[in-house]
């Protein structure tokens, strides 16, 4: 095996060119684990861990909402939280939720969406919050939706030259929402989780589920179904508290964009109405929020 | 391959290391710092933490070949020569070590806490320790530990009276 050290961005891309079969390592919480556990003999691992580049965030992109934060992909869960939860309540919410310190200290964005594992904690607030994934190799630096992302379960865009180099987050004062379900507070894997975001200034909502499908998926039927029902009611401008009618139908779209697995973790059907809970409940939450903020 | 670190503030050289090992590996095996425990290697216990570059991480996801050119302090790099650390002297005088495989990793754990908050609520102190499994204390012990701790390194008068 080798190990691979770049400094410097560009020479992490040069080497991945040449190299297609090395396997990048970021915080090494998910790589470390398949090779403690022989799960995964690569012939080269790609440390990125002392590339400055991937390692910083700017909000050149604007700070305030319709603004948008840069992450560099090797920014680790903790600071986010710390350094950018005031513009990005979802991803900050959804990154509090990894693991515990020690994996937060370590783990990175950039590493939940190379793994693309359909409960990784991320990609639900990614798809809710319309973010976008950069994409850096020799041949250019390309943007790709969230929503383009996954392909299948963990299967990624991603082509073999190619490494995630930062995340787009749109910047919101906007209330977002994120809950997963576990047998604990610390350390869980989501048996299924969900991500709320209201877009006040284009009277949309987001709204996606994770560990509920082959892969972490917007739940579009959902987010039009309320929408809509906010637009004509003109609830954007005058929020009032939403209909139970409303609220149940939307937890039911949530669910019915499910397709979950029975597995160790929960079964299909637990899945499936645990997401119509989660999904009234964190609604709830953000409208209540936002009905505060605009009255 | 080979890996040069600083390890609890001395250069160290460790020679013919694999490039898949782990730090914990690399500690134990090649530079003779038993004290990490190796229970789970993978993540789930947070008995091998370490500092890498003054942040507490799980030394078996760290890759050896991450650490070269960086710091890393591990539990045997918290006491002052003979003098335990507060932390370290809490748990032993709390009561919060049973058979001790746990310990090194929650007293890396519970001094990283200290150094960032003082003064924490119990809340804070259960979160911090979130990353840390105990099998044999019930885990009442270990927050009795690191609250004494806390009180101690804010008046270190009362801790040599
Ligand atoms: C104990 C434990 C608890 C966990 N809890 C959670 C949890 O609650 N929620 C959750 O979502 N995850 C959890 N995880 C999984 C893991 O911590 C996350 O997926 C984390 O985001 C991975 O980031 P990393 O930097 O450590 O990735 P790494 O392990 O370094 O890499 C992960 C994958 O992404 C690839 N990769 C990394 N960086 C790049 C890049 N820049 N470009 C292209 N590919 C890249 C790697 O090749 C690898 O395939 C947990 C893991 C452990 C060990
Ligand atoms: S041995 Fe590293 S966390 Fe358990
Ligand atoms: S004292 Fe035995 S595991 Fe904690």
């Amino acid at each position: 095996m080798d190990f691979l050290r770049p400094d410097t961005l560009a020479e992490a891309l040069a080497l991945k060119a040449q190299r297609p079969d090395a396997v990048p390592i970021a915080g090494g919480t998910d790589v470390m684990v398949e090779l403690n556990f022989d799960h995964r003999r690569p012939a080269a691992l790609l440390d990125l861990t002392r590339i400055a580049e991937l390692r910083s965030w700017d909000s050149a992109g604007g700070n305030g909402d319709g603004g948008t934060v840069r992450i560099g992909s090797g920014v680790p869960y903790t600071r986010i939280i710390d350094e950018l939860g005031d513009r990005l309540p979802g991803l900050a919410m959804a990154s509090r939720t990894v693991g515990s310190p020690q994996i937060r200290n370590r783990g990175t964005v950039g590493g939940n969406l190379g793994a693309a594992s359909p409960a990784g904690d991320t990609h639900p607030v990614l798809l809710a919050g319309d973010a976008t994934v950069e994409a850096a190799s020799t041949r250019g630096t390309r943007l790709i939706p969230a929503t383009e992302f996954y392909l299948g379960v963990k299967r990624h865009a991603l082509e073999p030259d190619e490494l995630i180099t930062a995340v787009h987050v749109p910047v919101t004062r906007a209330p977002q929402q994120f809950a997963k379900v576990g047998t604990r507070n610390a350390m869980v894997i989501a048996v299924c989780s969900f991500a709320v975001a209201l877009h006040p200034a284009r009277q949309r909502v987001g709204a996606a589920v994770g560990s509920a499908a082959p892969t972490p998926r917007r739940a579009s039927a959902a987010e039009e179904f309320l929408s809509a029902e906010l637009t004509s009611a003109n609830q954007w401008e005058s929020p009032k508290p939403l209909l139970d009618s409303v609220k149940r139908r939307f937890g039911e779209l949530v669910a019915e964009a499910a397709n979950p697995i029975d597995d160790v973790r929960g079964s299909a059907a637990y899945r499936k109405h645990a997401l119509s809970v989660l999904a009234r409940r964190t609604l709830d939450w953000a409208w209540r929020d936002y009905s505060e903020k605009v009255t | 391959m080979r890996v040069n670190v600083t390890v609890n503030g001395e250069p160290r050289q460790a020679d013919d290391v694999w490039e898949g090992e782990s730090l914990l590996f690399l500690l134990r095996e090649r530079l003779g710092l038993p004290g990490s425990k190796n229970a789970c290697e993978q993540g789930e216990c947070g008995s091998c933490t370490v500092y890498l570059d003054d942040t507490p991480v799980c030394s078996c996801l760290v890759a050896a070949g991450q650490v070269q050119d960086r710091e890393v302090r591990t539990v045997e790099g918290l006491a002052d020569g003979d003098r335990l650390d507060p932390v370290q002297e809490a748990f032993v005088e709390a009561g919060a070590v049973q058979c001790g495989f746990c310990t090194p990793g929650l007293v890396v754990a519970a001094h990283d806490l200290l150094d960032r908050v003082p003064r924490p609520s119990d809340p804070e102190i259960r979160e911090a320790l979130a990353g840390n499994l105990c099998r044999c204390t019930g885990y009442e012990k270990i927050l009795d530990a690191v609250r004494l701790a806390a009180t101690r390194k804010a008046d270190p008068e009362a801790a040599s009276r």
